[in-house]
């Protein structure tokens, strides 16, 4: 987790296997994509991996169907992580470097639930995400915004009893990237959660409400399902910011069901 | 109670800074007594490989026990805690010292596989099916399902270690698994 930080290297057009198309070219697909999701009728709660409008998904998509496998043996127990993994300044993403970074200071706070809506207990929840200005601490991001050398950008922390996790971070940016001419992502949070199964675990994406580049965004599209992509909006909440000092989100996680019922496990009082 | 799973979302390209740690991959210490290597490439339908793919294993140890103990993120060269991550290096590679799983409650030993990369909308489950017990492996209800050519791309290969690839798409597409039923 040593951050790499290089010089901006000015972008000089697009790299191989880069696209070239326009935001309305893309908007076109996006649409059509839309169309054929809501004339079929059927509900999918999950992105489509193979989304062309995301042109890197292009070659990274299985083309067969995955095949249904009760999940057996290791796939039943997700790794277990205790305070002697994570010091619990890790969820302050405000402090990791000396001074005081730059931005809109906000709580971020949810819980982690099971498919049955139980909360998932003393689990790991890993967070990444740019600066206030949309830049990352990495060599590969080239975007000649600034850092800062107060934020790094990433915290750990440990749910509670209640499934809760909290950060303290600053509000990140919108960023260019090069999946067509003028793409902008819109401002968002990676998430990586376990459950009490591994097949639980989950790698996502936290957004802001309102943003008006959701609609122009290929990866928050490839969820088809209107209902289904809100579920990674976090709520404004004026009952979690702090007077003079922070602005409030609420964004809760559901992960699939668990397989292994609490009954088969002796360590879980659940 | 029944709720609706939050979507998934690509890991991206940014990932690096955040997501690997001191020791990730390295389950048991490299070249400590019993350790193997698991290792392989991610490749893409191309066949070129992913250098911005993260592989994660969970496993049982020799005894076919899968440990709950915690310690993963601060590995004390002692504690085998069955999770292990790796990032793909520049020629899409991935490698983890580990120790070679035994069957849970019988039946063929496995690697349970988990993948993420920048492209990929949503994760991926495989497994990495031990290989030697070839009557273990040919009584596995999982295996069995499969035509012969598919079989394969779940089973490790024997070599320096034990080498298991990923191809997310093509000829040889690995065969991934839905634990949940259709989405």
């Amino acid at each position: 987790m040593a951050a790499a930080v290089n010089a901006p290297v000015p972008a000089a057009g697009n790299a191989p296997g880069e696209s070239s198309s326009t935001q309305a070219e893309i908007d076109v697909e996006i649409a059509a994509a839309a169309k054929d999701y809501a004339e079929r009728g059927v509900e999918e709660t999950q992105p489509r991996r193979d989304y062309p409008p995301y042109r890197s998904s292009l070659l990274r998509h299985p083309t067969k169907d995955p095949v249904q496998a009760d999940p057996e043996g290791a796939e039943l127990w997700a790794p277990a992580f205790g305070q002697r993994d994570v010091d619990p300044l890790e969820a302050d993403l405000t402090i990791q470097r000396g001074g005081e970074p730059i931005g809109e200071r906000m709580v971020v706070t949810g819980r982690v639930l099971d498919g049955d809506g139980r909360p998932v207990r003393g689990q790991l929840v890993e967070i990444w995400q740019a600066n206030a200005g949309g830049r990352y601490v990495h060599q590969r991001d080239q975007h000649p915004a600034p850092l800062d050398p107060h934020f790094t950008g990433m915290g750990r922390c440990l749910t509670d009893d209640e499934g809760r996790y909290r950060f303290t971070t600053i509000k990140p940016g919108p960023y260019p990237w090069r999946n067509h001419r003028s793409a902008w992502r819109p401002a968002h949070i990676h998430f990586s959660l376990f459950g009490t199964d591994f097949t639980q675990r989950l790698v996502t994406q936290m957004y802001f409400p309102g943003d008006p580049l959701f609609a122009l965004d290929p990866i928050y599209q490839s969820i088809l399902d209107p209902a289904a992509r809100a579920r990674l909006v976090a709520a404004y909440d004026h009952d979690l910011t702090q007077p003079e000092w922070a602005t409030g989100y609420r964004w809760d996680i559901v992960l699939t069901g668990a397989h292994r019922t609490p009954l088969d496990d002796p360590e879980d009082p659940a | 109670m029944t709720l609706t799973p939050t979507p998934g979302q690509t890991v991206g390209p940014f990932f690096h800074y955040a997501l690997p740690f001191d020791g990730d991959r390295d389950l048991v210490p490299p070249g400590s007594p019993g350790s193997i290597r698991l290792h392989g490439r991610v490749l893409d339908g191309a066949g070129v490989p992913v250098p911005d793919a993260l592989v994660e294993i969970r496993q049982a140890g020799p005894d076919g026990v899968v440990p709950t103990v915690a310690g993963s993120l601060r590995r004390d060269g002692f504690t085998f805690t069955g999770w292990g991550r790796a990032s793909t290096d520049r020629e899409g590679r991935y490698g983890f010292s580990t120790l070679v799983p035994g069957p849970v409650d019988g039946g063929a030993a496995f690697f349970s596989v988990c993948v993420f990369a920048r492209g990929l909308l949503h994760r991926l489950f495989t497994r990495a099916y031990v290989p030697g017990d070839d009557a273990a492996l040919a009584a596995d209800p999982l295996l069995a399902s499969l035509p012969a050519a598919r079989r394969a791309t779940l089973i490790a290969v024997a070599d320096d270690g034990l080498r298991f690839d990923v191809h997310l798409q093509g000829d040889h597409e690995t065969v991934f698994l839905d634990h949940d039923g259709p989405a």
